[in-house]
């Protein structure tokens, strides 16, 4: 009695229950592309973290230097991918930069442009963190007489990394979440996965619904990650 | 040992040292006093260059510090820094702390450099506390860390800039005993202090600086017991 005055109610006929079901078969009998996508996401994203890390630090550094030569690289560097869009980035570097160097495929496209995307960002992070330690580190360590790299490889950075934890997940989540725009040129990851499912099912909802969801397991899990290496870091 | 000579520094408008001569001989134990502002502080940190004077030449055991050709690095290896916070490396350990600069820039190796740190802790009355993090280490004991670190590169000079200004009062006694043994074995020191038991027991010279220049100096008696400029005169009534 109760079941059949919600169906009326709410017009969940049987019509559209059924097409429901649709969009759940979808979903579930297209799960390994899912998955596909979801693996070569989570590729893009740590592989572009890693050499971002990489640039991000030199960025971080060159743009730290006194000489303004040196410095100069690293401020165009971080100006422009940070104040230009990931999209534009993406689309700029796959048709027009890339192939005047090599021919890449979408995939290392995508790992390139969110190599240097985010190395821009992390340039930053990396910043603030090593402004953040106590200016007397640096002179203790230069008045035993270490080179200034000595001194930031060995009390510097080993001090700043704690600080810069914390943001680089925040940055970590962004990245993962920003990779769906690589779905632009083809680099077949979770977002290109659901335009392929959808421009054949046309069911919306169930698949960019199953996508979100997917997105939101791996940033939540990955400030899971990020909430337990605070913890620890913070009673070391 | 040192030689300083006509050595001005301004930080933007404001200037800071205004033509500084001072020699310092050899074992020489020189107290460097004076009211706050008034460059002892920036003096010492020209004399092993983490201030750049603007001109002027500091020379120490015969280098010149302030030519550009000079390997900075080298020379401080030889002029230990003790700094008013400590400044210890929080990530290491009290070891560590000690060994680390002879490890990367000596290339000592590990065992090595560990005899040598423990030696020099016990010296300054640590040898409990090998594997303790700065921390966990109280005022008192921080500046004798880090007067350890210093030595471990066996300086020839050491520097002390206000080492007891940052520590309970009942903590300052027992650094400026590791200081008082350190000049008895001969040490090279300049101190800026306010510790004036200490400049007058310990100091085999006293300067009192002001605004910048070098008001006064002398043995510690004839600075303490009869100073001749009205400044000093003013600036020990204050303080004694």
């Amino acid at each position: 009695m109760l079941q059949c005055l919600d169906l009326n109610i709410f017009g969940l006929d049987i019509l559209q229950s059924l097409l429901a079901l649709n969009g759940f078969q979808v979903v579930s009998s297209n799960m390994g592309n899912f998955l596909r996508g979801t693996v070569l996401t989570l590729e893009i994203t740590a592989l572009s973290v890693a050499f971002g890390m990489v640039l991000g630090l030199i960025a971080a550094l060159l743009k730290m230097s006194r000489y303004k030569l040196v410095a100069l690289p690293g401020s165009i560097y971080i100006d422009f991918f940070r104040g230009t869009p990931l999209f534009v980035q993406i689309l700029l570097f796959y048709f027009g930069i890339l192939p005047l160097v090599f021919d890449a495929n979408s995939f290392q496209a995508a790992v390139i442009v969110c190599s240097l995307n985010s190395g821009a960002y992390i340039a930053e992070i990396v910043r603030a963190g090593i402004q953040a330690v106590d200016r007397g580190q640096m002179e203790a360590a230069r008045s035993l007489g270490m080179t200034n790299v000595q001194a930031m490889w060995h009390v510097i950075l080993p001090q700043a990394y704690k600080i810069v934890i914390p943001p680089m997940v925040n940055e970590f989540i962004a990245l993962l979440k920003d990779t769906s725009l690589v779905a632009i040129i083809g680099a077949e990851e979770l977002t290109h996965q659901g335009r392929i499912l959808y421009s054949v099912t046309y069911e919306a909802a169930w698949i960019w619904g199953a996508v979100a969801l997917i997105y939101l397991l791996l940033t939540r899990l990955l400030s899971m990650l990020g909430d337990y290496l605070e913890r620890r870091l913070a009673t070391e | 040992m040192i030689k300083v000579e006509n050595l001005y520094k301004s930080f933007g408008p404001l200037q800071v040292l205004k033509g500084i001569d001072c020699h310092i001989a050899a074992r020489e134990v020189v107290c460097i006093i004076g009211p706050s502002g008034s460059g002892k502080s920036t003096l010492l940190r020209c004399v092993n260059q983490l201030e750049k004077a603007d001109s002027g030449k500091v020379i120490i055991d015969g280098v010149e510090l302030t030519s550009p050709q000079t390997d900075i690095n080298k020379v401080r290896q030889q002029v230990g820094m003790v700094f008013q916070h400590f400044n210890l490396f929080p990530h290491r350990t009290t070891l560590e702390n000690v060994t680390m600069a002879p490890i990367i820039i000596k290339k000592m190796n590990k065992a090595e450099a560990g005899d040598i740190a423990h030696e020099l802790l016990r010296k300054v009355g640590l040898s409990d506390k090998d594997d303790v993090h700065p921390a966990q280490l109280s005022g008192g004991q921080k500046q004798r860390v880090a007067i350890a670190r210093a030595l471990a590169m066996q300086p020839k000079v050491m520097l002390f800039d206000e080492p007891t200004s940052a520590l309970d009062p009942e903590m300052v006694g027992e650094v400026l005993e590791v200081m008082k043994n350190l000049a008895q074995e001969g040490m090279t020191m300049m101190v800026v202090t306010h510790e004036m038991g200490f400049a007058k027991e310990v100091g085999h010279r006293v300067l009192f600086m002001d605004e910048g220049i070098i008001v006064e100096q002398g043995s510690p008696r004839q600075i303490f017991e009869n100073p001749v400029n009205s400044r000093t005169q003013s600036f020990l009534s204050k303080v004694l």
